[in-house]
């Protein structure tokens, strides 16, 4: 036995014998892969070695990921030095399609696979979900094409779902709105941009159902309250 | 700075913790590591990725902080001796815990076989990655980590553990 084992070290490894740790790592080549799996599938002492790396493979891990993180001393040093470093022009060599390749190059093979998975399963689920808002949200409306008005250019439109328009409003956002207070706005009143911004002033349609004289009175004066705005007045 | 920073600051830690086996001089290297990448970022070309460029700059600046430290007098067998206050293997097989031992003797390679060990398990690196962090061609890198694993299969025997191979 202890020959036997003596003679296996002495002698030179096969090629697909020093493959077997990238392969328990998963970094080889999808090519070299089948390879190794094809021999190890045929070859019962190759399997048993393997079973051993992929040992050695996980108590690597193990004892690397037992050695812990480095103190924030490292990192405030880092920082402290590179504020020390004479300023810099941003290198622009550097293009947008070089940066993309960069950042998938630095994923392993198997992060990439994750990623690719998850990304699959997101565009699943947000396909469902456009297809549910397209479904609840679609109401039964026609444009006329033939009716022409000078007076104003927005398109007539006939809902067919309910007997009134839901409320509109003309707004002016305060000059030091962002844009995420805008969209919280947005969010809070379940409002939306139905026209563009002409003399600072945006269109804002809220809801979708019609409200009551009152309520449009109230959703005004609560909407004049806030700080972003600068002006609300309602319109058609 | 501060992503790249925070995307592989551990892993380059671990890296250079396992070749310098001091925390402190560990800490020291990242710190001049990502300072070495913020002066140089103009050069990196994006042929390679960027942790297999960080691990190079890690390993170049581990070993002259070895060479720096054997220069003060403190041998590579001091610092051993500093890191090593858990039991030894034997004892370890004692108490049947054999994955433990096997940490035990992955620590107990040398720091050419555990980089090795290291860039191919826990960092993932190819052949071709491991060929340019260490500097050697890949046909060296695929039978040094053969002679790394049988390095460590006879620590492991000694340790009166038999896993099957070799």
């Amino acid at each position: 036995m202890m020959a036997a084992s003596k003679k296996m070290l002495d002698r030179e490894p096969s090629e697909i014998e020093m493959l077997l740790p990238f392969h328990a790592a998963g970094t080889l080549s999808a090519r070299d892969a089948r390879r190794v799996d094809d021999t190890l599938a045929s070859d019962p002492e190759l399997a048993r070695q393997y079973a051993v790396i992929r040992e050695e493979y996980a108590e690597t891990i193990s004892l690397n990921e037992s050695l812990g993180a480095p103190s924030t001393r490292a990192m405030a040093k880092l920082f402290a030095a590179i504020d020390a470093e004479p300023a810099r022009k941003p290198s622009r060599s550097v293009s947008l399609s070089a940066r993309v390749s960069e950042f998938f190059a630095r994923l392993s093979p198997r992060t990439l696979a994750w990623s690719a998975s998850l990304g699959a399963i997101a565009l699943l689920l947000q396909a469902g979900v456009i297809g549910a808002v397209l479904m609840k949200n679609q109401t039964a409306s026609f444009q006329t094409a033939s009716l022409s008005l000078n007076e104003s250019s927005a398109p007539i439109t006939r809902d067919l779902g309910s007997s009134a328009a839901p409320p509109r409003a003309l707004v002016r956002f305060a000059p030091e709105a962002r844009v995420a207070d805008i969209t919280a706005l947005l969010d809070n009143y379940q409002a939306s941009i139905v026209d563009g911004a002409k003399g600072g002033m945006f269109r804002l349609q809220f809801g979708s159902k019609a409200m009551s004289k009152d309520e449009v009175a109230s959703l005004l004066k609560r909407l004049q309250g806030e700080k972003i705005i600068g002006l609300a007045v309602a319109t058609p | 700075m501060q992503v790249l920073y925070g995307r592989h600051h551990v892993r380059v830690f671990r890296f250079g913790l396992r070749l310098v086996r001091d925390e402190q001089v560990a800490e020291d290297l990242i710190s001049e590591v990502f300072l070495d990448v913020w002066r140089q970022a103009g050069k990196f070309e994006g042929r390679s990725a960027v942790t297999t460029w960080l691990l190079a700059i890690t390993r170049f600046k581990a070993l002259s902080a070895l060479r720096r430290r054997r220069d003060v007098g403190l041998d590579d067998e001091t610092a051993n001796a500093i890191e090593d206050t858990s039991d030894d293997p034997e004892v370890v097989v004692q108490k049947k815990d054999t994955g433990e031992a096997l940490r035990k003797c992955l620590t107990a390679l040398s720091p050419e076989h555990r980089e090795i060990v290291d860039l191919v398990y826990y960092h993932e690196k190819s052949v071709e990655e491991v060929a340019e962090i260490v500097g050697i061609p890949e046909n060296t890198v695929k039978t040094r980590l053969f002679y790394a694993r049988k390095k460590l299969a006879e620590l492991l025997k000694a340790a009166g553990i038999e896993r099957g191979w070799p």
